[in-house]
């Protein structure tokens, strides 16, 4: 899982607080009533396919959109108070920059709205490794400079609250790595991260705790454990009533099951031992025990009905 | 504001187009004020063959600087300025760069009163800039010519560059608030051109003997632009030797209050827009 990061959240102290969050357009409810709580230090995924009303919900947090129904505080003001735009560094759906103008330029064009000091412009260029290519123009970039100058754009006012949506679009896999890393490290210590994604392995590897948004709607939320749910042991035996009775007495019932002639034991991975100590005491064989945990894909997949799955042929 | 001022400093300073349209005006001024009338002049042919060879001469010396100065600015200046006004607020769309000025930390009032506060310098560096350049070619002109090379009083000077300058910037206003209104930079250019150069001067020809139509051309900003220039001394088109996009529509006073008006509206309208729309 790479690099171990340390993170102070802080439970009790929400930087978004958003309740029954609507954005209306014509008939069309884009966002419906989302609830989002994001607490101090985390960083919190926001998870949902493509045109699930991920962006907006940022934009709305951000004040670029206006909400139509609900209650929203950012760093306990309205979206986009000065007061507390201060504290929010933002990418949002791509990184928007001056073609004609070189990165160092750019930067400094955001700092002096932003209000901070032009050093400031050189510290976050070296933070997304972008030094060298400083005083070249923001057009010649490849993609993947061009996310980063956007992160470090994001990263001017040294954010309490840093709101990054889809920060890996378009990226190769290698700019990919690039760019998780460089969150992970972004991540660390106090800054609230909110990373709006529908990559599930940049959510699953990065993330304290993850929303999961669809037709506007958040359909589910909790850390990336709450949301995969317990694991499960997968046992071939014989006989099979015998281990069942097994099983059943090690476990209880209601967590046992028999599918297509294999055990489905409902338990923490961790049991597997316990549980095949208690079956070849019983004079059961087990020819197979192996542990089965639900992908946060698979979770993803089951939440949004199939939504951005691939169909049959296409390359997940 | 200082800050959202100093930022689109930054902006327009380094954008290349600022300074290819400042020079293409600078060129278009000195081609039509001064070299296309003085070569008319010396081998009396052109336009402006009718008129007078001293009257010709009078109005390339130094004391017409201020006349010369504001001709250009109710048609051809102010087309340009009009551009760099719709460049200034279109290309935000253009870019996709609202989204990131717009979560920095100014408010959207801020960030456009920023933008007027440098279109302002940038128009002023357009009327000061062709002042500048006329300034030497009448002087060069009184030369060659042997002719007088007095200038116009201070108080005169003064007078016409802030009606230049209002001239620039109303017409720049009205282009910052078309590429607001219409988030992009082509089509806010494209309609700003056809309603400054063809709608206003076809409906100045039309409106002759059609009261409703004469009236409504007399509070279009073309007509007050053109009106304010006439009141300087420009001559209007109407009279041979005048210059396209003057008239003597109404009197100066009211002109000068029309154009501040249109100056004022464009950027209250902008501003209205701005906040009101979402950035999406």
């Amino acid at each position: 899982m790479g690099e171990q990061v340390m993170r102070n959240i802080h439970d009790d102290v929400h930087v978004v607080q958003a309740r029954g969050l609507t954005k209306v357009y014509g008939a069309r409810r884009v966002v419906d009533g989302v609830d989002l709580m994001v607490r101090a230090g985390e960083v919190y995924g926001f998870l949902g396919p493509n045109g699930a009303g991920k962006t907006t919900t940022l934009r709305i947090l951000l004040g670029l959109v206006r909400l139509s129904e609900g209650t929203v505080r950012v760093l306990g003001h309205r979206p986009g108070d000065p007061r507390g735009l201060i504290g929010v560094g933002a990418l949002v759906e791509g990184p928007g920059l001056y073609p004609y103008l070189s990165g160092r330029d750019n930067l400094r064009v955001m700092a002096r709205y932003a209000g901070v000091p032009m050093r400031r412009v050189d510290e976050v260029l070296e933070l997304v490794n972008l030094t060298d290519r400083a005083a070249d123009r923001f057009a010649t970039y490849s993609l993947g400079m061009k996310q980063r100058l956007g992160v470090a754009a994001a990263l001017l006012k040294d954010p309490k609250l840093l709101i990054l949506d889809e920060p890996s679009n378009g990226l190769d896999p290698a700019g990919m790595a690039e760019m998780r890393r460089l969150i992970r490290r972004l991540g660390t210590g106090e800054r609230t991260v909110l990373l709006s994604s529908h990559q599930l392995a940049e959510v699953e590897e990065i993330c304290d705790r993850v929303g999961v948004i669809s037709q506007g709607r958040m359909l589910a939320e909790g850390t990336v454990a709450e949301l995969r749910g317990e694991g499960q042991l997968m046992v071939r035996a014989d006989p099979l009533p015998r281990a069942r009775e097994v099983a059943e007495r090690v476990l209880g019932p209601q967590r046992v099951s028999v599918v297509d002639g294999v055990l489905r034991l409902r338990t923490a991975p961790h049991r597997a031992a316990v549980v095949n100590r208690a079956l070849v005491a019983a004079d059961v064989a087990v020819s197979e025990l192996r542990v089965v945990e639900r992908t946060l894909e698979d979770v993803f997949f089951e939440l949004t009905g199939g939504a951005g799955q691939p169909r049959v042929g296409e390359e997940r | 504001m200082g800050a959202s001022f100093q930022a689109e400093l930054i902006k327009t300073g380094r954008r290349p187009v600022t300074w290819l349209l400042l020079a293409v005006w600078v060129i278009l001024g000195l081609t039509f004020g001064y070299l296309l009338p003085y070569m008319s002049y010396r081998n009396g042919s052109g336009m402006a063959a009718e008129v007078p060879r001293e009257q010709q001469l009078a109005e390339l010396l130094p004391a017409s600087l201020t006349t010369v100065g504001v001709s250009g600015l109710p048609m051809f200046g102010g087309a340009i300025a009009l551009v760099l006004g719709a460049l200034a607020t279109g290309g935000e769309y253009g870019f996709g760069t609202w989204k990131t000025v717009l979560v920095q930390r100014p408010g959207r009032i801020a960030v456009y009163a920023g933008k007027c506060l440098a279109m302002a310098l940038v128009t002023l560096m357009q009327v000061l800039g062709f002042f500048a350049v006329g300034a030497v070619a009448s002087a060069v002109i009184a030369e060659l010519e042997a002719a007088s090379g007095a200038w116009p009083s201070a108080g005169e000077l003064v007078t016409a560059i802030a009606a230049g300058w209002l001239l620039a910037g109303m017409w720049c206003g009205i282009g910052m608030f078309l590429g607001v209104w219409l988030r992009n930079t082509a089509l806010a250019v494209g309609l700003g051109l056809v309603w400054t150069l063809v709608v206003e001067n076809l409906l100045r020809i039309l409106s002759g003997g059609l009261g409703v139509l004469e009236t409504i051309s007399d509070w279009l900003p073309g007509t007050n632009a053109g009106s304010v220039a006439a009141a300087l001394g420009v001559i209007p088109i109407t009279e041979p030797g005048g210059t396209p996009g003057v008239v003597a529509a109404v009197t100066g006073a009211q002109a000068t209050g029309t154009v501040a008006g249109y100056l004022l509206l464009s950027g209250i309208v902008a501003i209205v827009i701005l906040r009101r729309r979402d950035v999406n």
